[in-house]
């Protein structure tokens, strides 16, 4: 008799949950892996455009970031809705930019100086007279090696958003 | 004495750490883009003597204000798409007009007269507005690239055909880290051989002040 009682009373077994840490340290080590600590804060809009003929930038050390865009929600009030330029933390002017070169050949050793690459990292909806500043005033201080940096996307697609 | 069991550590708050760390590293991941057009700026010094281009030579191209392409060359002006500009450019680039001493050995263009002589006298230029957008001039260079690397393609294919890769594959391979130091110097006489060959001549003016 006792053995069919025991059954009558049997519930839903719970879920066993014992693999769920296993799972989230899976995701939680992609993660870590996958991470690249931003090392500037963006003050400003940056919505990169789309190319297809894009070559990779290899050494990470070697490249210099210089940002232009739209200030974002934030700065607007103080800043204005006009793109501008970001220099590591700070909001810069065109005439900065030499002196940002000159800071970061100094921070690198001399033999690494002729492989230094310029990112522009540049919002898809400034303007080119912005652009065409910025290139100037790196030709004066004689950093030739750019790279305009996009997504990778087909570029007519990404003209019509 | 009766030996006791060691009593299990609770393991179950292990999951609530594991996700207070997982979700602190998904807000705070970018993934960072880290690739781009490769461009390289002309230097600042200007040769006094102007350099005397034929006018079939050259592939103007200019972006207006509203973003709006314009092409001169061959002696016609007209307003061109963006999409219509890699296929115009590879026309131009691959004409071979050329007689004598700049006849083109490779190019498998129609030989008009009135477009450029070889790739190596080709020349692409491009001007823009201070107005432009910033997403429409790489979008015109992006096709221009393009364009060069469609015939820098062909080229190393007919070239090398043993190799079995284009252009852009070797480049790729040239740059990739695991590629040995060995295959590396071999690719990188081709790459220059090609390059040489089909050269990028492009040149931005000064953009139009408004």
């Amino acid at each position: 008799m006792s053995k069919f009682k025991k059954k009558k009373g049997g519930e839903m077994p719970a879920v066993n949950t014992a693999s769920l840490p296993d799972i989230v340290f899976m995701l939680l080590f992609f993660f870590m892996v996958a991470t690249v600590m931003r090392q500037n804060t963006l003050m400003i809009e940056n919505k990169l455009p789309q190319a297809d003929q894009i070559e990779k930038l290899d050494k990470k050390s070697l490249v210099m970031y210089i940002y232009a865009g739209k200030p974002s929600t934030n700065y607007k009030s103080q800043y204005g809705s006009e793109a501008r330029i970001q220099l590591n933390d700070k909001f810069a002017d065109v005439s900065d930019i030499a002196a940002f070169i000159a800071a970061e050949r100094a921070s690198k050793r001399e033999e690494e100086v002729p492989f230094l690459t310029t990112a522009l990292k540049v919002d898809s909806d400034a303007n080119m007279g912005l652009v065409t500043d910025i290139k100037q005033e790196l030709r004066k201080v004689n950093a030739l090696k750019i790279n305009y940096t996009t997504r990778k996307g087909d570029a007519l697609e990404g003209l019509k958003q | 004495m009766a030996k006791r069991a060691a009593p299990e550590v609770n393991a179950g708050s292990m999951a609530d750490i594991a996700f207070l760390l997982l979700i602190f590293f998904l807000v705070t991941t970018t993934i960072e883009t880290d690739s781009g057009l490769n461009r390289k700026l002309p230097p600042m010094e200007e040769s006094d003597q102007d350099v005397i281009i034929k006018e079939k030579n050259i592939f103007q191209l200019e972006v207006n204000r509203n973003n709006q392409l314009f092409l001169k060359t061959g002696g016609e002006e007209k307003v061109i798409e963006i999409k219509d500009l890699r296929a115009s450019a590879v026309t131009f680039l691959d004409n071979g007009g050329g007689t004598g001493d700049d006849a083109c050995r490779y190019c498998q263009g129609k030989k008009d007269p009135r477009s450029s002589d070889n790739f190596d006298k080709a020349i692409i230029s491009l001007q823009n507005d201070r107005a432009t957008k910033y997403d429409t001039y790489i979008a015109v260079q992006n096709e221009i690239i393009a364009a060069y690397n469609e015939l820098r393609n062909r080229e190393f294919k007919r070239a090398f055909p043993s190799l079995d890769m284009n252009f852009v594959e070797a480049e790729k391979a040239y740059s990739d880290p695991r590629t040995t130091p060995g295959t590396k110097a071999k690719l990188k006489v081709k790459l220059e051989e090609i390059k040489t060959l089909v050269p990028q001549k492009f040149s931005e003016a000064e953009p139009k002040s408004n």
